[in-house]
């Protein structure tokens, strides 16, 4: 098919726009300068080593840790629950408990931020990471039960049948069957829900009380220009390890479906 | 043995199984045989244990299975799709009943090798499961049902994703395994030729209701209904009024054939257990029948006579399949086309369409339904 110059345009300043920004993170966390602005100063490492001795920007970083992990883990336990529920019982109300289970996916986070918060200080529960775990879990368990559905939904329902034929009972079963086969979905999940968490601001910002994790602390550091550089640097480094994850998240999932011979069907690479 | 005592199964409103009481006997090859949804899976499931029953009783050596889990079932099952664990070695899924096992990890190996030396696949126990073909996978289901040595394998619909070739192999391996283990064989199909090579005893199904439970020669020589006749091979039916009816004959005028008698036995009875003989509406012949198989009627080529009775016809339909050449032929007497077969004989001709022949039949090969 014969098609014009313009589509083809489209799609390169769209790709620039993308990754363009991302792509001047490191530039200037190189930049021997306080100012963010084009020409650049000369190389320097010292940024990274402002970073480095930020002792403030360790403890919001082992707080986002704390938070996106345990998030992570809650989030993907309940989607492997909501999943097998989803597709191996019929129960009346199914579909409406199914629908409120993924409405925070639409739900704007300001509304369950601040619903959360009324809450929580109405009951007099103190403000913390514990508090920004619950309400990230409550916003990333509908991307979890949609990932986990679907690898749940691949499942062939006389596998577990044939391994409870042969003796397992419904435990061993799950154990040794239907968990090493949704294994990829399971690693999908976490992955999402911790970057979700990650990334997460506004119930950060709301739900953190004194203990700040790594969003809400960038986003107060920038408040200060010679901040800025070593938050750069702190962006690079975080750049650096997404990349990794992913890499090694696709790495699993190719050797999965290897070794079960299903076919590529495209992770969410 | 497996025996059914007026088995009931809904789902909801659905009358899955209406009343199924049969039994199977221990070390026999016995097929559960109808069209999709008859409730055939569906009593299979019951014997395993997946599927519960709304009343009466399933009994595994006397033994009633109510309250008896699947995974303690002294059955196992072979499944449609092989249920092969995606992520496990050959070994590891033909081994892994033996999970429980208190024998040492040596002599579970040497079962696993012996299971799969029986099913063909000797020193396939490294290889990845899903890099099987069809008929690998269906062995490696076979073995890892039979290692644990169950009273009752379960096959259900085992050959039906195998093309025309291996299953008809596979056809002859199961029925040499099954004489091999002696375990009592159950299947499940909705193949009627699958059912007559394998089968010891065929039960027929129909909408949830066992039709008839026979041998494979009495099933195919005298079915008990039109409907079983129509599902078993192929039967033509010519209309027939009944004359008399007297100390187990029955004096029949049928379109074709003209009067001939037949014996009690040639009479289908659908109802034969439920009701006792004799009550079937005598003489009313209102729609009554009576049926013969392709092979029993046969063209007579120059200097043949007729063992038995003899019609002119007329040739309506060839179809050649090279050993065998089915007909259609009008009986003289009759608008209705019958099916014929015959085996081509070297030096015979195959008949054109319009050919005017002679057909022999015999009267002890016809069946009456009313």
């Amino acid at each position: 098919m014969k098609q014009g110059p313009g589509l083809r345009i489209y799609a390169i300043c769209y790709l620039i726009f993308l990754y363009a920004p991302i792509a001047l993170l490191p530039l200037f966390a190189f930049n021997d300068s306080k100012i963010i602005a084009f020409p650049l100063g000369g190389f320097t490492t010292n940024w990274f080593v402002v970073m480095w001795e930020d002792a403030q920007l360790f403890k919001s970083l082992q707080n986002s840790l704390i938070v996106s992990s345990s998030t992570a883990i809650f989030a993907t336990i309940f989607g492997i629950f909501a999943a097998r529920a989803s597709t191996r019982y019929r129960f009346p109300g199914k579909a409406a408990a199914l629908g409120l289970i993924m409405l925070p996916l639409v739900l704007p986070e300001m509304i369950a931020a601040m619903s959360l918060l009324v809450v929580l200080l109405a009951i007099g529960v103190p403000l913390s990471i514990f508090t920004i775990i619950l309400g990230h879990v409550l916003i990333c368990t509908p991307f979890a039960v949609a990932i986990l559905t679907s690898a749940f939904q691949s499942l062939d329902k006389s596998l577990e049948e044939a391994a409870y034929d042969l003796g397992e009972n419904a435990v061993s079963t799950f154990r040794l069957i239907i968990l090493p086969l949704v294994m990829p979905g399971v690693v999908s999940s976490l992955l999402i829900c911790f970057t979700i968490s990650l990334d997460e601001f506004i119930i950060a910002y709301f739900l953190g009380g004194t203990d700040t994790p790594l969003s809400a602390y960038i986003y107060g550091q920038f408040r200060f220009p010679a901040r800025v550089p070593a938050m750069l640097a702190l962006g690079t480094i975080l750049v650096l390890v997404s990349i990794l994850l992913l890499a090694i998240a696709e790495y699993f999932r190719r050797r999965g479906l290897a070794r079960t011979g299903a076919k590529d069907t495209g992770g969410f690479l | 043995m497996i025996e059914f005592r007026d088995v009931h199964k809904y789902y909801g409103d659905y009358h899955a199984l209406r009343g199924i009481t049969a039994t199977i006997r221990s070390g026999e090859f016995f097929s559960l045989l109808g069209p999709s949804g008859c409730g055939k899976t569906t009593l299979l499931r019951t014997i395993a244990g997946f599927e519960g029953i709304s009343s009466g009783m399933v009994l595994i050596d006397g033994k009633d299975m109510d309250g008896v889990a699947a995974n303690v079932r002294p059955t196992n099952m072979v499944f449609q799709s092989y249920a092969i664990f995606p992520h496990l070695s050959v070994e590891q899924n033909v081994g892994f009943g033996l999970r429980k096992d208190p024998r040492s990890a040596a002599d579970k190996a040497r079962a696993v090798a012996e299971a799969l030396d029986m099913v063909g696949l000797k020193g396939f126990g490294g290889r990845a499961a899903h890099a099987l073909s069809g008929g690998q996978r269906q062995r490696v289901a076979l073995a890892r049902a039979l290692i644990l040595k169950p009273k009752v394998l379960l096959l259900d619909e085992p050959l039906s994703a195998l093309d025309k070739k291996m299953r008809e192999q596979m056809q002859v391996e199961l029925i040499r395994l099954q004489r091999q283990v002696g375990i009592t064989f159950i299947l499940v199909t909705h193949d009627q030729e699958e059912a007559l090579v394998m089968s010891d005893r065929i039960a027929v199904m129909f909408d949830g209701e066992i039709a008839q439970l026979a041998d494979p020669e009495t099933l195919y020589r005298r079915p008990n209904s039109k409907k079983v006749a129509d599902f078993i091979g192929t039967m033509n039916f010519l209309p027939a009024r009944i004359v008399s009816e007297a100390a187990g004959q029955v004096e029949v005028e049928a379109q074709g054939f003209g009067a001939v008698t037949l014996t009690a036995e040639q009479c289908a009875s659908p109802v034969s257990t439920a009701s006792p003989a004799g009550t079937a509406s005598p003489a009313s012949s209102g729609g009554a029948m009576v049926g013969f198989r392709p092979e029993t009627l046969t063209i007579l080529f120059e200097g043949q006579t007729a063992q038995d009775r003899e019609t002119m016809a007329t040739v309506t339909e060839v179809v050649y399949y090279g050993d065998m050449t089915y007909y259609d032929v009008r009986l003289d007497g009759t608008d209705l086309p019958m099916r014929l077969s015959m085996r081509n004989v070297f030096g015979r001709p195959v008949l054109d369409i319009k050919t005017r022949a002679r057909v022999a039949w015999s009267p002890g090969a016809l069946v009456l339904f009313r």
